[in-house]
């Protein structure tokens, strides 16, 4: 962002890239794919890079309040000052937290989620989808609960999917009765209470039951559209030693992947 | 005329008895901090017609919820009957409305047919909970008095319905035989079918059993409406409300607490003004009801422990003790134990050293949630249970410093390195240049 100011230009959207897809090895693959996406249709897109802090999505659903208005203040400031207009997250969980919670912080903008932005790109006719690699293949989706029911945001990863000639299959727990993956509100980064009976399944974790779910439908491939549910998604897979037949892959991936970008 | 007095005491002192306690219903919501809702009345009422007047929420799950809409329409349909039967109560009349003719026969016969879905429904919700034994009427929360509360309920509706077909069956025998008592009035598709089988017991015998089934009728109404204050099924009135006053904003925001913006905006921006009285700083969070806003106390009011959410919460269904409909019970019982404490002393709580915190709900509970929102979408009635789980969480962290120590290392990590790992923000963007 500060060089593309520097060089006197302004871009046309701010993709906030989030702590996973800056960090999380698996989680750049998804920042890469989304960049190929971006720089295919030639959007002008800036980050923010250094200056780029957690959201604080975390720390709010976990109960503090302090730290998230601390993060959302300064990420605001640094926004303003760049008087950024549109956002584009690759992360469910900022890009809900940006869209609904930094308004009341003095935070106005247009956010959307990669999916969405994807869509659009394709309805406008600047971005050309086909199958590729992809053509045939079963493919399930696993709705992010912040995209989905937190946002009702249920069609656009949907109809990307569509785009790639596959065989779009449905979890009966899907949509708005979609079953999380087990890493909202801040479980990602703790271990999950004792567990006194297990599930009808057999399950105590939250992401294996998921999971489960998933591979029942014996998919190649499990998208989802959040780099937290990626990470659930693909250790219940290990979990059940499915790797091997199934991947875990972020519909960005499989956009940027199946044309080549 | 002895019968129309005993009628009019009944009916007051049902009605006076009622009013006591729903006074004390709005008392005891009002507890809650005050919390407005003026906006948006148009999209309100759309909401409160399409889930609690249309029940949209309910057939989301297909048996269930068509079970429900006969019991539904059919209870609020027979009051326009009940209407009849306190007009005959206090006149001493018999079927007061059968002036109406053809239309009063169309009436009595339609309502026949209602009062016949409701018996189905309230026998299959009943087969449900206790022989199909459906999980969720089985969860640890609904042992004991919640479980016995859901039977009485179901066999109060069954007695109803059945002493109005017996009432009717009667009458229909009692006016084919000229009784001048009782003159030709009404339709009977249903209860017809019974009547013959009564046709072998005298005038008196007839008599005395339609009497007995209609003072039954009447009589277990007024207890009906009496028991729905110490009952989960007070969502029957409050549904209404409860919907108008949904939350309208999208799931994923959690409101934004006005009380730490005043602490932390003066770093950002020196002119800023703050939002809350700084002389009387409100505690942040809920460790009692009073914490909670009057809305999520109706919600615990209005909760009738269907446990659609429990059965769709990730945590609950993986064995974890985290069940969203016992936060919403634990928060109306402590209510209540408010209540009953402010009844004791005169209007004003005294400090009974218990709060909704610790001695109700736990910090496991509260720590387990993902917060989903599956159990906010499932709710029928568009109860909120994860405004409150956020709430008690707030208060355990910033009130008591309690959060699990992995939670507390994630605080830290995001206040020092701005991120939720320990990474350094220096290499934000090595992604780059990586392949």
């Amino acid at each position: 962002m500060a060089e593309m100011l520097a060089k006197g230009e302004s871009p046309e959207i701010l993709f906030w890239v989030g702590c996973s897809g800056s960090f999380d090895d698996r989680a750049k693959k998804i920042t890469k794919a989304i960049v190929r996406i971006l720089n295919h249709v030639n959007i002008k897109f800036a980050i923010l890079g250094m200056e780029e802090g957690c959201s604080g999505d975390p720390a709010k659903r976990a109960g503090n309040e302090f730290l998230f208005q601390m993060q959302a203040m300064q990420n605001i400031q640094v926004m303003n000052g760049y008087a950024v207009k549109k956002i584009v997250t690759g992360c469910p969980h900022c890009f809900n937290t940006l869209k609904n919670e930094y308004p009341a912080l003095g935070g106005n903008y247009e956010v959307v989620h990669h999916t969405q932005l994807v869509q659009q790109l394709i309805d406008e006719g600047k971005l050309k989808v086909e199958g590729g690699v992809f053509t045939g293949k079963k493919i399930v989706f696993h709705d992010p609960c912040y995209l989905g029911r937190a946002n009702n945001v249920y069609e656009a990863p949907r109809e990307i999917i569509r785009k790639l000639d596959v065989e779009l299959l449905e979890m009966k727990r899907s949509k708005a009765k979609g079953l999380c993956c087990g890493a909202g509100g801040a479980q990602m980064f703790k271990e999950s209470e004792k567990a006194y009976v297990e599930s009808p399944q057999g399950n105590k974790e939250v992401n294996n039951e998921r999971a489960q779910e998933a591979l029942d439908l014996q998919p190649d491939i499990i998208a989802v559209a959040c780099p937290f549910c990626n990470t659930m998604m693909t250790d219940g897979v290990k979990h059940f030693n499915k790797e091997e037949k199934t991947k875990v892959l972020d519909v960005a991936e499989l956009i940027a992947n199946a044309n080549d970008l | 005329m002895i019968s129309s007095i005993i009628f009019c005491i009944l009916f007051s002192g049902a009605g006076t008895f009622f009013y006591i306690n729903a006074r004390k219903i709005r008392r005891n919501i009002f507890i809650g901090r005050d919390f407005p809702i003026t906006d948006n009345k148009g999209e309100r009422l759309k909401t409160m017609l399409l889930v609690a007047f249309g029940q949209s929420k309910m057939v989301t799950r297909p048996l269930s919820g068509i079970m429900h809409i006969l019991v539904y329409v059919g209870f609020v349909l027979i009051n326009i009957e009940v209407l009849e039967m306190f007009v005959d109560g206090i006149l001493h009349q018999h079927r007061a409305f059968s002036f109406l003719g053809s239309f009063y026969s169309f009436l009595i016969a339609f309502f026949e047919i209602l009062a016949t879905g409701v018996f189905i429904g309230v026998v299959v919700f009943w087969l449900r909970r206790n022989v199909g034994k459906v999980k969720r009427f089985w969860n640890a929360e609904l042992k004991g008095w919640p479980r016995m509360d859901a039977n009485a309920i179901l066999i109060t509706e069954m007695v109803l319905m059945t002493a109005l077909m017996l009432m009717n069956g009667a009458d229909q025998n009692l006016q084919l035989r000229g009784n001048e008592q009782y003159h030709q009035a009404g339709s009977f598709p249903v209860s017809g079918l019974i009547a013959p089988y009564m046709s072998g017991l005298s005038d008196g015998n007839l008599i005395f059993l339609e009497r007995f089934c209609w003072w039954l009728h009447i009589v277990g109404i007024f207890a009906f409406l009496n028991y729905l204050p110490y009952s989960k099924h007070l969502h029957i009135l409050l549904a209404f409300p409860n919907t108008y006053f949904s939350n309208l904003k999208s799931k994923g925001q959690l409101n934004t607490l006005d009380s730490v913006t005043d602490v932390v905006a003066p770093n950002f921006d020196p002119a800023y003004q703050p939002k809350t009285d700084p002389n009387n700083p409100p505690r942040f969070g809920v460790k009692d009801v009073q914490d909670l806003s009057w809305k999520n106390l109706m919600d615990a009011y209005t909760c009738t422990e269907c446990g659609r959410c429990t059965s769709s919460c990730p945590q609950n269904i993986t064995g974890k003790k985290l069940s969203p409909r016992k936060i919403m019970m634990d928060t109306r019982d402590r209510m209540e134990e408010v209540g009953r404490n402010m009844d004791k002393n005169k209007g004003v709580f005294v400090d009974d050293g218990k709060s909704l915190v610790g001695d109700y709900i736990s910090a496991e509970e509260v720590w387990a949630c993902n917060t989903c929102n599956a159990c906010v979408q499932e709710c029928p009635v568009n109860i909120d249970p994860l405004a409150i789980i956020i709430d008690i969480r707030r208060y355990l962290v910033m009130e008591q410093s309690q959060a699990p120590a992995e939670l507390n290392g994630m605080f830290s990590n995001i206040e020092n390195n701005s991120a939720p790992w320990q990474f350094s923000p220096a290499d934000r963007g090595n992604w780059v240049g990586e392949s």
